[in-house]
């Protein structure tokens, strides 16, 4: 039995959801707690071929209620914890998520984001983009990467365990059904040979000595008596996520200095972004690309300078205008004109996009 | 000079006298709670969940680690601590609309799953929190704020016997019982037994505790007596439903 998953840099050929299984184990993930639903189900699966060779645990959980709250127990003993989820599934997460927000814990969550509203399909969406970074009775107190290839996948499961950590927020990974059940290549790789630095979890409950009388007992509360320890808690929370978002929010862009229209996607969709975006630069159009890496916090400042240069925005998802929600609110009173393209629940390929921005020119 | 009964060691002093109302059942479940961990000198390990209800009072009520969960959802934050760290004693604390209702699917899950943790469930026949409406547990004919004229057991049912339930769907190593305030000592020996399960690893325990609440019954210390000592026990039998080990002996 080997101590560790990957030894070395390797290029595989798998599933998105056995990515996440196998980026949970090289990021040190102890424990998953988890609950059946569709498209994410194969992250348990791989994650229960491999826990017990790998001296990891799973409780598979009555409900999606019970898999957050378990997480969130789990990650108050010490324990690098995770839970995956969609659609309906990602609807009961918001509860035990937003306890996770009230009492700073380092949650991850995969979501694996499917049709919706309601069962919808199982197949694909960018539908859940509200729910997963504003969801729950709160304030979007969370951190939200949202991937668009098995690579990314990868990378981003292993950052959000330290991410988490580091900050104490919960921390999500949104996919989507295409790159849960899709079949890619990727390297995988032992992120401590890469020079990553794990930051260790650390137990809010059971520590050593005796409360009250080697230490003070950990007390750990989500209500308050009156409106301003409320208020005053709140306050110390958005400091500490303002000072976080400026080291987390991360995005990609590129040909957006003299960019006429640019092209604003995230996730699976920035694929066939990025692709459009190249295609019609080679035609000679000024077309740019900007796709945010992180939902929340957004990367203000870089899509606050772009609205204030490029002429027209074409905000492009697999949803009824959700990210562009959150790109509007950064951005008001800003003179760029906003385009939608907006395909609720399904997917969009490049040459639509081409279509749409040659309409627009 | 006035001598003050002792509290229990792991009780929190500087969070006493407690949040609870006068008159109120959970100091007792809770002093007896108390007795038992010093007893089995367990503080050192315990965490203690306590739920949404007038449970959440007690949140800061001892010197022992403690999480304050949502409504119903303490159940599965004891058991994903347990998991996570088996050296540790988790407790979830609860009342019985957190137990019977809105986190009944946990309770029944984590029984059924034989989850090594331990629930004390305090009953009083009331959401009292919100205002004493109606709970799983209202007595036939009890009022309530959301049954003013009396719990209509044609339309609302009989009240949720908790521990013959859990009983019913635990296995071998489970340890269930129904104690009640009016008599501590006894209550005291259950929670015992219980905690003392859980350090074994033998499996699930779950403890039921008759408790009062003056407040939202309007009674005075007579009737909330009465009705604790002499009217809840005619619905709610006191005793251990299953006791690890006894199916075997009652073969012999």
């Amino acid at each position: 039995m080997s101590e560790k998953l990957i030894t070395e840099e390797k290029r595989v050929f798998m599933t998105g959801n056995e990515v996440v299984a196998w980026a949970a184990v090289a990021a040190g993930a102890e424990i998953m707690y988890g609950y059946p639903i569709t498209p994410q189900n194969e992250i348990m699966h791989y994650w229960t071929r491999l826990a017990p060779k790998y001296n990891r645990k799973f409780l598979q959980t009555e409900d999606e209620l019970s898999a957050g709250f378990t997480t969130v127990g789990g990650v108050m003993a010490g324990r690098k914890a995770f839970t995956a989820t969609a659609g309906p599934g990602n609807t009961l997460m918001q509860e035990p998520m937003s306890m996770a927000e009230a009492m700073r814990l380092p949650t991850v969550t995969i979501v694996q984001q499917r049709g919706g509203p309601s069962t919808a399909t199982v197949i694909y969406s960018q539908q859940e983009v509200t729910m997963t970074t504003f969801g729950g009775n709160g304030e979007g107190l969370r951190i939200v990467y949202s991937t668009a290839n098995h690579q990314e996948l990868f990378d981003y499961t292993i950052k959000a365990f330290n991410v988490a950590w580091k900050y104490r927020f919960p921390t999500f990974v949104l996919g989507d059904g295409y790159q849960a059940k899709m079949r890619e290549s990727l390297t995988v790789y032992d992120p401590e040979q890469k020079g990553i630095e794990f930051v260790p979890a650390e137990p809010y409950v059971g520590k050593p000595g005796t409360p009250g009388v080697d230490r003070e007992p950990g007390h750990y509360r989500n209500t308050y008596n009156v409106e301003e320890e409320l208020y005053e808690v709140l306050q110390g929370y958005f400091k500490d996520y303002a000072k976080m978002a400026e080291e987390v929010a991360e995005y990609q862009a590129f040909d957006t200095e003299d960019a006429d229209v640019v092209v604003l996607s995230h996730g699976v969709v920035s694929r066939g972004a990025k692709e459009a975006v190249e295609q019609l630069r080679k035609e000679g159009k000024k077309v740019g690309y900007f796709r945010p890496i992180t939902l929340r916090p957004l990367p203000e400042k870089e899509l606050k300078e772009l609205a204030g240069k490029a002429k027209k925005f074409l905000i492009v998802e697999s949803a009824q205008g959700q990210f562009a929600k959150l790109i509007k609110d950064v951005i008001y009173g800003a003179s760029v004109e906003i385009v939608p393209f907006f395909k609720p629940g399904v997917g969009i390929t490049t040459d639509e996009i081409v279509g749409k921005v040659n309409e627009i020119l | 000079m006035t001598v003050q009964p002792a509290m229990p060691k792991c009780w929190r002093p500087e969070t006493k006298p407690h949040k609870f109302c006068p008159g109120c059942g959970h100091g007792l479940v809770l002093k007896a709670l108390g007795e038992a961990i010093d007893e089995l000198g367990i503080q050192d390990r315990v965490v203690f969940g306590c739920d949404i209800g007038c449970s959440l009072l007690a949140w800061d009520f001892f010197n022992v680690d403690s999480i304050q969960t949502h409504h119903g959802r303490t159940t599965p934050v004891m058991t994903g601590v347990k998991r996570a760290n088996p050296d540790l004693i988790c407790i979830a604390y609860m009342g019985d609309g957190g137990g019977y209702a809105i986190g009944s699917q946990h309770l029944v899950n984590a029984a059924a799953r034989n989850e090594k943790i331990t629930v004390i469930l305090a009953l009083n026949t009331v959401y009292a929190m919100t205002g004493g409406q109606m709970a799983p547990t209202t007595m036939p004919d009890q009022k309530a704020e959301t049954a003013p004229y009396g719990r209509n057991v044609e339309e609302t049912g009989y009240p949720t016997q908790g521990p013959e339930m859990v009983a019913a769907i635990t296995r071998e190593g489970a340890y269930v019982a129904r104690g009640t305030t009016a008599n501590l000592k006894q209550l005291k020996s259950y929670i015992k037994k219980a905690l003392q399960n859980q350090m074994e690893g033998r499996g699930f325990s779950f403890v039921e505790a008759l408790s009062a609440c003056p407040t939202n019954w309007r009674t005075n210390a007579e009737k909330t007596w009465n009705f604790v000592q002499k009217e809840m026990p005619k619905y709610f039998k006191v005793g251990e439903k299953k006791v690890p080990g006894a199916e075997e002996k009652e073969g012999q």
